[in-house]
């Protein structure tokens, strides 16, 4: 079942692979769980979302922008996505059932692949990222600038992020607003309006982590499917509502994963996903609210 | 109470008469295509029994589908010790398998509110993919494997779609029969006692686990037999089979169709067929309307209009066409229908 | 004079039940008004109706305009509401809560909360707890410290006595009305001990079933012992 040859150079090099796609996870992650904390629905369309502003990075880029200067336009692009679909088609169901929610966020889904499809075509295309795929030597291991690259941008997002929640008075609203939506329109904020913006954020957060890992895995309509599963389960692992849960989570979803699928033969490379599921529902009967979580996820 | 019921299989007998008569008056072709038809209905018919009864959602159904494509394949191509098994055989033991890993879901779903089970189930859908690409000496892989074509067995006359048709939409009205019954019977009863009491539902336990448990496993062997019937019918299995995306089709026909109604079902199993097998047609037909501009080549139009309607038609109507989302999630997921 | 406040006819409803039918008052600058009554009478119901936190229909006026009917209007209008349960947001600390109370304004929020401070010196020394895990009196002060956070010119004080000591309410009270006379606030109160808001108020309303049955100066009402009796309980 284990593979016998074991190096440590070799393990270095799958543990920043780890911590890599681990920074992808959790940047959709916690898009996830900002949406959750607002709305108390999951967008089963974050991921569908995500490669579709990068498919507009990507036309952006055919029309001669560079990927830095095609960046931030690709950014306001997915805010402004973001803040009107909640506005336009969550707004009319958020304060009804949420399976309610689910299936609208479910033909969102549908509607943005199918679209994907008409507007590029369905079969993948490669993408020219920011990040140059040399290596460079950390301390006798090859390390992939990209993977460097990707942790970097991903960490100074979620620092960003952390900033702007504790610290400004739009962040705190932001908070209030998602924790208790009475007392917050009592002191003046527009709780509508932020669950808006919590839309735009977490769309934004989906658009760099499709942005990051389209060289990596090639852009076609359904490049997302299965790492939005990996940021559900990391998600959850976390903690549906914590936001701390959902980085930490997808850290060491994605460690784990690139670890066992090295490492333990029998799992291998298709069995990572399987595996993944696994492990969210064994923490999810020891642990039903996740790591970090609050919120009783029981029934009754 | 007694009008009710011999209505009600008075329109049972009329549906069964008007399933015979049929193929009569179609091509052998739709015939065939009202069988695959038939073939999402019986899954369809089975995930109602679980959404609808037992209030549980999966948005992994087409795993089960896949389930009972794959054992059948297995089962008819490489057999038991060498023994192939004759492709009928083999969709009840394909119902079987699938029903049993329904069970091992159902199980640990037991632990789970509607949003986490939703989650984990879709993570289930998009995750099975994967078992026949690392089981590929016995599942095939990425191509697969090859059925026999279909082919009429026992020697009978009819057309081999003929053949299909009536196999599939005669195992379709026996598990209309066995739903009914469950429905009808102390398991039903128990689910719909108790969905209209939480009380009585807290304090049932052990029944209501049991009664939720073998829901899930009685939809996954629908699952299966119509996965099977499938398999048998197109004569190959593989991975693209069963896409994800049929899973979340299954839910959304659901929600759309309502549970309680057989013409929702029929309407929303005809919905599946259109949006997997007839895409490329449908982005045809669209592409003749004056001022649109398709490309067959990029077969996205019908799931654009499939995720509109299913968007528009939810805002209208927040509990689904004619409450169907109500009845199909009630108090029993009051965490998931609950307004947030 | 006209009122700062003025509801006219106000009806208010929670879905199909109507809760309020066609109140009517008035609260002037710097007045203290007590709202009166049993329980079920419509008293929360009233401040919901000002703040715009319940479906109403009617005239609200407010520092001479008509207040429309969102919760945020009436925060940026300068309207403090302190409801049932305190409002509190139990997970943030006191300092954010704080901050949150001066949302509308534009202002140094330190310098605002060092206001407020002189007035709950004891919130001080919490500032960075965690604001579920003060004791009842405590999380009454920081309701109120929020509310003054934006200098509003009316506080809708709902059940200040609710669940508290006699001597924290007391307290609580007479910090009212320190705060009163040095920022002019005015206050609409609704209490259930009638004796205690007679007290401290100018001037009061007494509700019952959705309606005002009663209403005149504090002196008024307590002295007339029929309206004690029958409405105020002693």
């Amino acid at each position: 079942m284990l593979i016998a040859a074991f190096t440590w150079t070799e393990f270095a090099q799958q543990l920043a692979a780890g911590i890599r796609q681990g920074a992808v996870f959790a940047g959709l992650a916690l898009a996830l769980v900002i949406i959750y904390r607002s709305t108390r629905a999951i967008n089963f369309a974050q991921g569908e979302m995500a490669t579709f502003t990068t498919f507009v990075c990507w036309s952006l880029m055919n029309h001669g922008l560079s990927f830095w200067a095609a960046f931030p336009i690709v950014l306001v692009i997915a805010f402004a996505g973001g803040v009107a679909v909640e506005r336009t088609i969550i707004r009319p169901v958020e304060n009804g059932p949420v399976i309610t929610i689910v299936i609208v966020t479910l033909g969102l889904a549908l509607l943005l692949n199918g679209l994907m499809s008409v507007i590029w075509g369905g079969g993948n295309r490669p993408f020219d990222g920011p990040f140059s795929t040399r290596t460079i030597d950390v301390g006798g291991v090859p390390i992939s600038l990209q993977d460097v690259g990707i942790v970097v941008v991903s960490f100074v997002l979620v620092a960003l992020l952390a900033v702007f929640f504790r610290f400004t008075k739009l962040g705190l609203a932001l908070r209030a607003a998602a924790l208790n939506r009475d007392s917050s329109e009592l002191v003046g904020v527009r709780v509508g309006w932020m669950r808006a913006f919590g839309w735009g954020l977490a769309a934004v957060l989906g658009a760099v982590a499709g942005m990051m890992v389209a060289p990596i895995l090639f852009l076609d309509p359904n490049m997302m499917q299965t790492i939005l599963i990996y940021a559900f389960a990391a998600a959850v692992l976390g903690g549906l509502d914590s936001p701390v849960g959902a980085v930490v989570g997808g850290l060491l979803l994605g460690v784990a994963i690139t670890l066992l699928g090295r490492y333990v033969g029998f799992v291998g490379e298709e069995l990572k996903l399987p595996a993944a599921l696994l492990l969210i529902l064994l923490v999810l009967v020891v642990k039903p609210n996740g790591l970090f979580g609050r919120v009783a996820v029981r029934r009754v | 109470m007694r009008l009710r019921l011999a209505l009600e299989l008075l329109s049972l007998f009329a549906l069964a008469v008007l399933i015979a008569v049929v193929p009569r008056f179609v091509s052998s072709f739709t015939a065939y295509e009202i069988a695959t038809v038939g073939m999402y209905f019986i899954a369809l018919l089975g995930l109602s029994i679980l959404t609808g009864y037992s209030g549980q959602i999966s948005l992994g159904h087409g795993a089960f589908m896949a389930i009972g494509g794959y054992t059948t394949a297995v089962l008819s191509v490489d057999g038991i010790y060498g023994h192939q098994i004759r492709d009928v055989w083999t969709i009840p033991i394909a119902g079987v398998v699938a029903g049993v890993a329904g069970l091992l879901v159902g199980i640990p779903a037991l632990r789970l509110s509607g949003l986490y089970l939703a989650l984990i189930t879709f993570g289930l859908a998009v995750a099975f993919r994967q078992i026949p690409l690392k089981f590929d000496h016995f599942l095939g892989g990425t191509s697969g494997k090859v059925l026999s074509l279909l082919t009429t067995p026992f020697g009978l006359s009819a057309a081999p779609n003929h053949w299909i048709y009536y196999l599939t939409w005669g195992i379709a009205f026996v598990l209309l029969v066995v739903a009914w019954l469950f429905v009808r019977g102390k398991p039903g009863r128990t689910l719909k006692a108790i969905r209209d009491s939480e009380i009585a539902a807290v304090s049932s336990g052990i029944s209501l686990a049991r009664y939720k448990t073998l829901a899930f496993a009685l939809s996954a062997f629908y699952a299966g037999v119509a996965g099977s019937l499938y398999a048998i019918a197109r004569g190959f299995m593989n991975p693209d089979v069963f896409p994800v995306v049929l899973s979340v089709y299954l839910v959304a026909a659901l929600a759309l169709g309502g549970v309680d109604s057989f013409l929702g079902l029929i309407l929303g199993a005809s919905a599946i067929y259109v949006l997997i097998n007839r895409s490329a047609d449908v982005t045809h037909w669209l592409d003749h309307l004056p001022a649109v501009n398709l490309d067959p080549q990029r077969p996205g139009m019908p799931d654009v209009i499939f995720g509109a309607v299913l968007i528009v038609v939810l805002i209208l109507l927040p509990t689904g066409v004619g409450g169907a989302l109500r009845r199909l999630f009630g108090p029993l997921t009051t965490r998931l229908y609950s307004k947030s | 004079m006209t009122a700062l406040l003025r509801l006219d006819g106000v009806e208010a409803r929670y879905g199909p039940v109507t809760a309020l039918h066609g109140i009517s008052l008035e609260v002037g600058e710097g007045e203290l008004v007590a709202v009166l009554g049993a329980n079920g009478a419509g008293k929360t119901t009233t401040l919901r109706a000002v703040s715009g936190t319940v479906q109403r229909s009617g005239s609200v006026f407010f520092d001479g305009a008509k207040l429309a009917r969102r919760p945020d209007a009436a925060a940026r209008a300068g309207i403090a509401h302190v409801p049932e349960g305190r409002g509190t947001f139990s997970e943030l600390s006191v300092w954010d809560n704080l901050r949150l109370g001066a949302y509308t304004r534009r202002g140094s929020v330190k310098e605002e909360a060092r206001r407020v401070f002189d007035y709950f010196p004891r919130l001080e020394e919490r500032k960075s707890q965690q604001a579920g895990t003060l004791s009842g009196g405590e999380q009454q002060m920081l309701a109120l410290a929020r509310a003054m956070m934006a200098r509003p010119k009316l506080v809708l004080l709902d059940e200040p006595s609710l669940g508290l000591a006699p001597m924290l309410v007391t307290e609580i009270f007479d910090r009212l009305d320190k705060i009163r006379s040095e920022e002019g606030a005015a206050v609409l109160v609704v209490e259930q001990n009638a004796n205690l808001a007679l007290a401290h108020a100018a001037r009061a309303y007494v509700l019952e079933v959705g309606r005002v049955v009663v209403s005149g100066s504090s002196a008024e009402l307590r002295a007339d012992e029929s309206v004690r009796r029958s409405y105020l309980g002693y």
